[in-house]
């Protein structure tokens, strides 16, 4: 690799600077689309019926939906999506979608540790539903 | 009311590389629009050769639909005991050598890690060692008498909960 035009800079970096913030919005055909995408076809993610006889409220999102969208920011940051070399998160909780019209999941990425020897950087990802946290211990490795 | 329970007995079984995937240019583009990743380096291949890769590059999580098919080999095993409308996903983790690169044939190695039980709760632990037949570099030895090693391109970990009778 050897563009280096838009990657962040090593050296400038602190621990806690905010890399991006975004709100990713979450509707039905989304998850429609996720599910065509993915290959995921659990019906949970599309029938109501099916949700609540499994005790959920209703639809939910798929975790690797939320997980593959909170990602995004920060191959944009890196200049490089290429560049992240490791990505863990737990599902915490499930994003319920309403059928009609649409929900938020609100994503803050922040420098969470610099690794100067190896070049990488930790990105903390704190993803949110309607205040409460979705996604926990959710970092992503990204070798700069 | 005991029905299926999870076989404890398939902790550590390893099943041989499966059927390749081959990973499409248009397969990395639909991924990467239904997850709103939008960086040109998942769609424009210009863009993809300007970062020094050969082809489109899939975003991080591209990996689940690779990992899925060689989970099913373990979780549709009506011997595993998974009951599928009783299970919910508590972990993921990606880990790229490389990011899978369209024109990849794939080809994963699933391993039961662990099956831990506490509370009535389950948790299975897989792993998918991902690797590539034919990367680009691969074709450009074609020809060679030895056909050239498969290389680890990414390990996913999961796990899943299963939650039993009553819970």
């Amino acid at each position: 690799m050897s563009a280096t035009v838009g990657r962040p800079d090593l050296a400038s970096l602190s621990v806690g600077d905010v890399v991006g913030t975004v709100s990713v919005p979450v509707d039905r055909a989304r998850l429609v689309r996720y599910a065509g995408a993915s290959g995921d076809f659990n019906p949970i993610h599309w029938n109501d019926a099916v949700a609540t006889d499994v005790g959920l409220p209703g639809v939910i999102a798929h975790g690797m939906f939320t997980m593959g969208a909170a990602v995004a920011l920060v191959g944009d940051w890196a200049g490089d999506p290429g560049a992240i070399v490791d990505y863990q998160t737990r599902f915490s909780r499930p994003v319920p979608v309403p059928a009609r019209g649409e929900t938020h999941v609100e994503v803050v990425a922040t420098v969470g540790a610099i690794e100067p020897d190896t070049r990488t950087v930790r990105v903390d990802l704190t993803v949110t539903h309607d205040g409460a946290r979705v996604l926990g211990k959710s970092q992503v490795r990204v070798a700069l | 009311m005991s029905s299926v329970s999870v076989n404890l007995d398939f902790v550590g079984r390893e099943y041989p590389a499966n059927a390749p995937y081959s990973v499409g240019r248009e397969k990395i583009r639909e991924f990467a629009a239904a997850t709103g990743s939008t960086h040109p380096a998942h769609h424009d291949v210009a863009t993809a050769r300007g970062l020094g890769y050969p082809d489109v590059i899939a975003p991080p999580t591209f990996a689940v639909i690779v990992a899925q098919r060689a989970e099913a080999q373990y979780i549709e095993d009506p011997s595993a005991g998974i009951d599928f409308s009783r299970v919910v996903h508590a972990d993921e983790r990606f880990t790229h050598v490389r990011p899978i690169i369209a024109g990849d044939e794939l080809v994963t190695v699933l391993t039961v890690v662990s099956i831990t039980q506490r509370s009535g709760l389950s948790m299975i632990t897989t792993r998918c060692d991902i690797h590539a037949l034919s990367s680009r570099a691969a074709d450009a030895h074609a020809g060679g008498d030895d056909a050239p090693a498969p290389e680890l391109v990414s390990t996913v970990l999961s796990t899943l909960a299963v939650r039993g009778e009553g819970l």
